[in-house]
């Protein structure tokens, strides 16, 4: 078996493509929900109805969604300039960390103001996170990967550390979670008595900033330039260490936002349970999206929709809902044989 | 010689989508006999060579050794019956001896001890059978490119290759070095070895084939006994028409524009430059030859501005510059021809519009407050393809899909529109076709009658020669003495290019 180069493919091809991989994770899936006894078929509709099948599912899904538009934003644009930014996990409680800080009283300001302010301040917390990946990569050539993976645990402790100690709310009955935050810092619910929130604006708002970015400003040509070829971006001129900051920063702040948006919009306080591992998710939304921010969006919706549906799924179908788990793996790597597919074809010798 | 073919490959095609790389290619070696396989890059000798040895399976026909036929695609069969392939860009092992490059992957994963005095015995005897001097315990990285190439071709015997290929071996080697490779191959054939010999210079196919074979656009137009023949038909063949040399106009010397004072560098793509001291002057083209790493790329990269001097100055039109970068170099108008237009000239997955831009998007004619002007850019790129004759399907095609030589225009209309003042133009030739070649030098020439200032840095002698008003050689990171067009011989170049010292001039020692 060999790969060989093949020309660009078609727009159409293009759009196929994520759905073809789609399609063979469901087909890859069946055996294990055979496996557990049930049925696929009923299955997947069960996974359907319960992501979108009422007005209460699919709030539960945009809700879901939410902080996986922003977590796939961030790896969407690091990993279009090539920096590996698998920290998204640690940039996400380090927004979380800032909004509870700045956000339970430390100041009294009215909510036009404060929630800029805290959208600000958990931006260049996540920011920060990166930042220091990004120096030593540019400075001393040490594997990102490495760096941001590593440092998801090192913050993991250190919001413990903060909810067992200074952050700690004096009446949550000796839990490790901080105070709540004050109204004035609370983003409002989109309709009145359901969990939607406005975080989910501010997501949509920030994919069409981030596709502006990358699609028509000077700094997203020399993302992409970055991304795809560093040399030859050095040689005509680009500043390629400058751009990668800048893309860490960008990333690292995007990936705050989620943290922001949860804690300001859903959860109220900090605790060490405020992502199930949205940095991670993150990395799947992007590549089904292929990088493409708008992309994102959508790609974000269906992976929320497959986590809330599981859940409904496995009390109906008594099939596990870590069958969403193993839907989401399997479906980001098909997504990259598909990818490897869109340039190269398979021959069989 | 009447026995059996030890090769034969018979109706072999390869198409690459559109591209018709082979197309009914048939052709037999014989016991003892160099062919020569000529044709201009692009014609389909590297991709015919892949499939004689496995490395790309064939849409059609069939490759037989000594009778037995090859299934496709499998490099490991055509080793195990005795074909061994040099490379034109080699696959050792930097940090490796030379004898553990040489008996990698030749003993068994299961025996526990190496048995390295038999190996060390064999490459030393097959090193004088065949005047291939080298250590056997030096390490890789330690050589010089021909000693490399000895390895390489001592790789291949140690493993009893019969049929020896060698994919333009020549590239990389001094005059005398080459001279010396030549015997090499002679006495392998005495022994019986068979020699596929693939270049695209007819002095060296002269030299060394039996047989030429001539490719063009992938398919087998010609083939002669190398002592019926002569260089002006092969290169007929070869090209399909008649080329005219590019006509020289007398040269108007202009002020000097771009002067370097006895600068150093760090080693880079081989060696840094080590003192030295050169003017570019306006209206004259500045050749600059010498052996692929002798410190032409560090040289290349200074005026490029990807690289820093370590001591030394640079001045432009008399000011010295102290912050040095590509985008004071692109200030300074120094336009620049990058000696890998896929690496470094070019961005591949990003479009034609995108690469023309690229060293100037963030000037106002392409952006606007953080912006940029897509309008402003298509025009341009359009502008460009209509006035450097660039093939293209459209603005917008990613640029990896276009020719070399299409690319290379891209990449001559991105740094001659602004009209610089100095032109750098590193290998601008390499790999493209003849009509592509002719068209980079009438550019080229055109620029100098235009009153800039050229420096030509090429692997091509001939090249050199044939454009330059003056000539320097470039070796081991120090220029040699000027001279004026047609001073010097092609020999005397040839002994500059070695080195004083000499002391890899010869490999047959």
């Amino acid at each position: 078996m060999r790969l060989e180069p093949k020309p660009a493919p078609s727009l159409g091809v293009l759009f196929l493509f994520p759905l073809a991989a789609v399609a063979t994770t469901l087909v890859l899936t069946s055996i294990l929900v055979l496996a557990a006894g049930a049925s696929p078929l009923s299955v997947f509709y069960l996974v359907a109805r319960g992501a979108a099948g009422s007005q209460f599912a699919l709030l539960e899904t945009l809700t879901r969604a939410t902080p996986l538009i922003f977590t796939g934003l961030a790896i969407a644009v690091a990993f279009r300039a090539k920096l590996w930014n698998i920290g998204a996990e640690a940039q996400l409680y380090m927004g979380g960390v800032m909004t509870v800080v700045l956000g339970t009283g430390a100041l009294p300001l009215p909510a036009p103001i404060l929630i800029p302010i805290l959208m600000i301040a958990a931006m260049l917390a996540g920011a920060l996170m990166l930042l220091g990946p990004a120096v030593l990569k540019t400075r001393f050539g040490v594997d990102e990967v490495v760096t941001t993976l590593l440092l998801n645990f090192i913050v993991l402790l250190f919001v413990s550390m903060l909810l067992e100690g200074v952050l700690k709310d004096p009446m949550g009955l000796g839990w490790p979670q901080s105070q709540k935050i004050i109204a004035e810092a609370q983003l409002p619910r989109l309709i009145q008595g359901k969990r939607l929130h406005y975080g989910f604006v501010i997501a949509i708002v920030a994919a069409i900033l981030v596709w502006v970015i990358t699609k028509k400003t000077l700094l997203g040509y020399e993302m992409r330039a970055v991304g795809h070829n560093a040399e030859g971006a050095r040689f005509v001129g680009i500043p390629v260490n400058r751009i990668l900051m800048k893309t860490a920063l960008l990333s690292g702040g995007l990936a705050a936002l989620a943290g922001f948006s949860e804690v300001s919009g859903l959860k109220g306080n900090l605790t060490l349970d405020l992502s199930p591992g949205y940095g991670y998710t993150g990395i799947v939304v992007a590549m089904l999206a292929m990088l493409n921010p708008l992309g994102v969006v959508a790609s974000a919706i269906f992976v929320a929709g497959i986590f809330v549906g599981a859940d409904a799924m496995s009390r109906a179908a008594k099939v596990p809902s870590y069958i969403a788990d193993v839907m989401v793996a399997t479906s980001l790597l098909t997504m990259v044989v598909a990818i490897l597919l869109t340039r190269f074809r398979i021959r069989w010798k | 010689m009447t026995s059996n073919p030890v090769l034969r490959l018979s109706g072999i095609a390869k198409r690459f989508g559109p591209l018709r790389a082979n197309d009914g290619i048939s052709f037999e070696l014989k016991r003892g006999e160099v062919i020569a396989l000529l044709g201009e890059n692009g014609a389909g000798k590297t991709t015919l060579m892949n499939i004689l040895f496995g490395h790309y399976v064939a849409d059609e026909g069939t490759v037989e050794a000594f009778g037995k036929q090859l299934p496709p695609g499998d490099p490991r069969a055509a080793l195990d019956a005795g074909i061994g392939m040099v490379h034109q860009h080699f696959t050792l092992a930097d940090n490796m001896t030379v004898q553990e490059n040489i008996a990698l992957g030749t003993e068994s994963l299961w025996r526990l001890k190496l048995d390295r005095t038999a190996a060390r015995r064999r490459i030393t005897q097959l090193s004088s059978d065949f005047g291939l001097a080298v250590d056997p315990a030096a390490t890789v990285a330690a050589l010089s490119v021909g000693e490399r190439q000895r390895v390489e071709i001592l790789k291949a015997l140690y493993r009893d290759a019969r049929i020896l290929i060698l994919d333009e071996p020549t590239a990389v080697l001094t005059p005398a070095e080459t001279d010396a490779l030549f015997r090499t191959l002679k006495l392998l054939v005495a022994k019986g070895l068979s020699i596929i010999f693939i270049s695209h210079k007819l002095n060296e196919v002269m030299a060394v084939s039996d047989r030429v074979l001539v490719l063009r656009a992938g398919k087998l137009v010609g083939e002669r006994d190398t002592k019926t023949t002569d260089r002006k038909e092969l290169a007929a063949l070869m090209v399909g028409q008649e080329v005219k040399p590019a006509e020289v106009r007398p040269v108007r010397l202009g002020a000097p524009l771009l002067t370097l004072e006895r600068v150093s560098t760090a080693p880079h793509n081989g060696a840094g430059l080590d003192d030295v001291s050169l003017t570019l002057t306006a209206g004259e083209i500045t050749g600059l030859a010498g052996v692929s790493g002798n410190g032409q790329a560090a040289l290349a990269a200074l005026i490029a501005g990807t690289r820093r001097p370590t001591g030394g100055r640079i001045s432009i039109a008399g000011n010295d510059v102290s912050d040095w970068s590509p985008r004071a170099a692109l200030s300074h108008g120094i336009a620049r021809i990058p000696e890998d237009r896929h690496a470094v000239g070019t961005i591949g997955d990003m479009s034609v519009t995108e690469n023309v831009i690229a060293e100037r998007y963030g000037s106002p004619r392409f952006s606007r407050m953080g912006f940029l002007n897509w309008t402003a850019a298509r025009r341009f790129a359009e502008k460009i393809i209509a006035d450097y004759d660039v093939k293209c399907p459209s603005p917008e095609a990613r640029i990896r899909l276009l020719s070399g030589g299409n690319m290379q225009k891209l990449i001559l209309g991105r740094a001659l529109d602004p009209d610089p003042a100095v032109i750098l133009a590193s290998q601008p030739t390499r790999g493209l076709d003849v009509g592509a070649v002719a068209y980079v030098h009438r550019m080229l020439l055109a620029a100098r009658d235009r009153g800039a200032a050229v420096l030509l840095i090429s692997e091509d002698l001939e090249e050199v020669l044939a454009l330059s008003d003056r000539i320097l050689v470039m070796s081991q990171g120090r220029l040699s003495t000027p001279s004026s067009r047609g001073e010097r011989s092609i020999r005397e170049l040839g002994e500059l290019m070695a080195g004083h010292s000499g002391e890899n001039s010869d490999h047959a020692a």
